[in-house]
């Protein structure tokens, strides 16, 4: 039996994983999919927000606040990169001033550092592709980039280190209480756990429901990006929005962490059952080149790499739900992690700590647990010397697999082998990168396939490309094999 | 590491530059090529149809590579396989790595870039739908198909009607996948005229021009394709949409001449044809670096590629020898009407041997036209063409006393 279950295996249940693994309690995630970070986590705009826009009385202001405040300390720990470069949101009107005002006094509220209304020279000076017509910003020099998807993996891998276990393709069906625990179901295999984590994502509404009625829905609000080649990098220097408005902080234009520009989201209701829709459609595209004309007139679409979508966890009630159900005993909610969710998710870690500590009582710090995450060896960032004595070391590591971001061999096998590692093409693509580049995949996609059959000893027809069903060969050919 | 001459990439340009400029003197020759043999792209075009012009015969693409690695060895010319270039300077140094020799620098004489392309991908042209497997650049599943030996799937949609996209029609069929069809963009097919005929009409695959496909179903893996017709300004026109249950979409949208080391390296870039920008000998922009093949301009069969990159290749030994162009006179060459591109983009005229060749491809497709090569405006020779189309690369020969010694520009246009 375990103290805690956690149903899903995004940044937020990753995040409580590795902060419960402080402590000494048996822990075990459960990802109904085939890899960590495959929810809302891996699709959305990867941005670390300063924390000014979320009212200062509500719980996600405070989160995000928080978050910010200890996402450099995480990141250093975890070897994320982490990199805070600053938000503008831009002004183009009277009102839209107005809203500035009324987001920087919020944000003085919470402390937000550095916060600073600017004039139209200034902004243009520091962003100097935006669009004509802009009257000011609010600058937070606080806000960063990073990569969601290895932030939840690099959690996970740091939790699963300090004594967590991780259960993939664990998609929960029942939940059965029982005397002081849970008897949690999939189809094929079940777990016990006093304590359950209810971090599903999209799923959170349905997963509630199976111990109570549930009071709280979970609308999937769908948002569409465009991501563009590096070599469009410098386009935009700073996260930049436009004003805000009821269905979010819209559609935005940021460098990533990786050097691209990401352009997007818009932002679109979903019926309650399409919570699987991560689909892009023609109209929707098409609108989000519309809105982002707003920041910039001058993005080169033409180096689009990829379209994808997400979906935001849109809760009815507006703001964050975490807390123990009143109906459900030891049943805590962490719900409604839509943006601010993944700014968030250190702080809401170390909420979910202190109400687990609430019910049970002062919680037993381990005294081995160990903070750091071994670093990912990222070859191109290392000198001509330390290249060399690695690969003297490690010859694998003198061939690159992937010309695009020059990912070599070495960094695929390592990534293959940690706690948590990747066993899919597109998980080996989100830990190390190869096919996230301009090429997509087309020259380094079957030397990754050959790479992963080699090392979990499968044959190629099945390596996956996600989740199970996604197999990407058919076969052998007639005179094949 | 010094060598008078380093070739980056050993596919079909690479090796026919690379043996030019050893017979025409060059001592110490070094090839770099990244795959684990020589040969590039032709190794996984297994079909015939390689070597009309060059060989006077019809050879599958591992064969007409098979006679250029041969004359490489009987050349004695050294050769890298595994190994990635990462790096070229305007010094001509060259830094590569592979697993054995670790990362080194090899100062060069001269550099032959021969790089070739890599295909466009669904997000370059951004279409919309899931991201399931089996969608396939028809580059990548050929080579799955045909070097590895896998399938990539059973019901297959085509998109684009370029000449991979075409032969890979015939290919999956042979395999016994059912091709349901072959949509495309243009209102053209941008494939040659020959593989129509004998990829789709043979085998009764379907060619719907001016669609596009707007829609990709399946979570995991695909389960159907929407395709759509487009109008002239390639807006999908509602209500045309047929969808097709399928595993499997492959794209044939394009190639991209693969230049992130020549841009690297500083050297001046055409937009047009997003190569380098090369003189009469295919030297670039930074004197002692040459380009040929794929990498310059797409070409569309192998035999232009070759003829290209001996010329390449008898340049850069000329440049190691010590025989400097003549850089007194520089003609530009500019695509007029109906033109896209042409290559080279500036002439010396002082070295130019008798004659001037010129490569363009056309906008669109025409019939009964003429192409009209004029000197500062005055036509000074042309050539009637029954069939003009996007997918077929034109050459015009020019003989160098029609050009003159004191013209600025050459212009090429459709008449």
């Amino acid at each position: 039996m375990y103290n805690v279950a956690i149903i899903g295996a995004g940044v937020i249940g990753t995040a409580i994983a590795r902060e419960l693994s402080k402590f000494n309690h048996k822990i075990v995630i459960l990802e109904k999919d085939n890899d960590v970070s495959n929810g809302s986590t891996k699709a959305n705009s990867a941005i670390i927000h300063a924390g000014y826009d979320a009212p200062y009385n509500s719980l996600k202001g405070k989160m995000n606040a928080r978050g910010n405040l200890i996402m450099g300390i995480v990141c250093s720990e975890l070897n994320v990169p982490f990199e805070r470069i600053g938000s503008l949101v831009i002004a183009r009107s009277e009102s839209d001033f107005e809203t500035l005002k009324g987001l920087y006094e919020n944000g003085m509220k919470l402390e937000i550092p550095g916060l600073e209304i600017i004039d139209v020279g200034k902004v243009m000076e520091m962003e100097p592709n935006l669009t004509e017509g802009v009257i000011g910003a609010l600058y937070a020099p606080s806000a960063g980039i990073v990569e969601p998807w290895e932030l939840a993996i690099a959690y996970c891998e740091n939790a699963i280190d300090n004594g967590a276990e991780l259960r993939i393709n664990f998609a929960v069906r029942e939940i059965q209480k029982k005397d002081g625990s849970y008897l949690i179901k999939s189809e094929e295999d079940q777990v016990e756990a006093k304590y359950i984590i209810n971090a599903a994502g999209v799923y959170a509404d349905k997963i509630y429901n199976m111990v109570a009625d549930s009071e709280y829905k979970i609308i999937p609000r769908r948002g569409q990006y465009f991501l563009l080649d590096k070599e469009a990098g410098g386009l935009v220097k700073h996260v930049v929005f436009p004003c805000p408005n009821e269905m979010g902080k819209g559609t935005l234009v940021t460098p990533t962490i990786d050097g691209n520009i990401l352009v997007g989201p818009d932002a679109e209701d979903l019926d309650m059952d399409m919570k699987e829709s991560v689909n892009t459609t023609y109209n929707r595209l098409g609108n989000v080149k519309n809105l982002a004309r707003n920041i910039s007139d001058k993005i080169p679409y033409k180096l689009n790499i990829t379209t994808f979508a997400g979906l935001r966890a849109e809760p009815d009630t507006d703001d964050f739900i975490i807390e123990e159900s009143k109906q459900a005993k030891g049943f805590i909610n962490v719900a409604g992690m839509k943006s601010p969710g993944l700014s968030s998710a250190p702080a809401i870690a170390e909420y979910v700590v202190t109400i687990i500590e609430e019910i049970d009582g002062s919680l037993d710090k381990k005294t081995d647990f160990n903070p750091l995450r071994r670093k990912r060896i990222k070859f191109e960032e290392l000198t001509f010397e330390e290249k060399n004595e690695l690969i003297q070391k490690d010859s694998r590591y003198g061939r690159i697999i992937c010309r695009c971001e020059m990912i070599t061999e070495g960094e695929i096998v390592d990534a293959i082998h940690r706690s948590a590692g990747g066993r899919t093409v597109n998980g080996i693509k989100r830990r190390t990168r190869p096919g996230s580049g301009r090429c997509q995949g087309g020259f380094c996609g079957p030397r990754v396939m050959e790479i992963l059959a080699r090392e979990l000893s499968v044959p190629m027809e099945e390596v996956l490309m996600e989740n199970r069903g996604s197999i990407i060969l058919t076969g052998k050919t007639k005179v094949g094999g | 590491m010094n060598y008078d001459i380093v070739v980056v990439g050993g596919g079909p340009a690479g090796l026919a530059a690379a043996i030019e400029s050893r017979k025409n003197g060059a001592e110490s020759i070094l090839v770099i090529e990244r795959d684990r043999e020589l040969g590039g792209i032709l190794q996984q075009c297994i079909h015939n149809g390689f070597g009309l012009v060059v060989f006077k015969e019809e050879l599958t693409g591992p064969e007409y590579a098979e006679r250029f690695i041969d004359e490489l060895s009987r050349e004695n010319i050294d050769y890298k396989l595994d190994t990635m270039v990462l790096e070229i300077n305007k010094d001509k140094q060259i830094l590569a790595m592979n697993t054995v020799d670790g990362l080194v620098n090899i100062q060069a004489k001269a550099i032959v870039l021969s790089m070739g392309c890599r295909e466009r991908t669904r997000g370059s042209i951004a279409i919309p739908g899931y991201r399931p497997a089996g969608v396939f650049n028809a580059g990548t599943a050929q080579r799955y198909l045909n070097m590895e030996g896998y399938m990539v799937g059973k019901r297959v949609v085509i998109l684009g009607s370029g000449d991979i996209g075409l032969i890979m029609a015939r290919r999956m069929t042979l395999e016994g996948a059912k091709v349901l069809v072959v949509a495309e963009l243009m209102p053209f097919s941008g494939g040659l005229t020959r593989n129509i005929v004998q990829c789709l009409d043979d085998y009764d695959i379907p060619l719907k021009l001016s669609h596009a496909v707007t829609d990709i179903k399946g979570r995991d893996r695909v389960e159907g394709v929407v395709i759509q017709k487009i109008d002239e300004n390639f807006k999908p026109i509602p209500g045309t949409e047929i969808e097709y249950e399928c595993d499997t979409l492959l794209l044939s949208v394009g190639l991209i001449p693969e230049n992130e080391l020549s841009k690297g390296a500083g050297i001046e870039m055409d937009s047009k044809t997003s190569g380098p920008v090369v003189f009469e000998s295919m030297e670039t922009s930074i004197e002692g670096i040459f380009a040929c093949g794929n990498v310059v301009h797409v070409h569309d069969i192998v035999d232009f590629v070759t003829e290209e990159s001996r010329h390449a290749g008898k340049a850069a030994a000329k440049f190691v020898l010590e025989v400097k162009a003549d850089n007194n006179k520089i003609i530009e060459t500019e695509a007029l009407s109906g033109i896209g591109y042409i290559v080279p983009q500036k002439v010396r005229i002082n070295s130019v041997d008798d004659k001037l060749s010129l490569f363009m491809r056309v906008r669109s497709v025409y019939h009964d036209a003429k192409l009209s090569v004029k000197a500062d405006g005055k036509e000074i020779y042309s050539v009637k063409k029954m069939h003009l189309a996007p997918g077929e690369m034109e050459r015009i020969d020019i003989k160098k006393e029609l050009i003159g010694e004191n013209v600025g520009k050459l212009t090429v246009e459709v008449i």
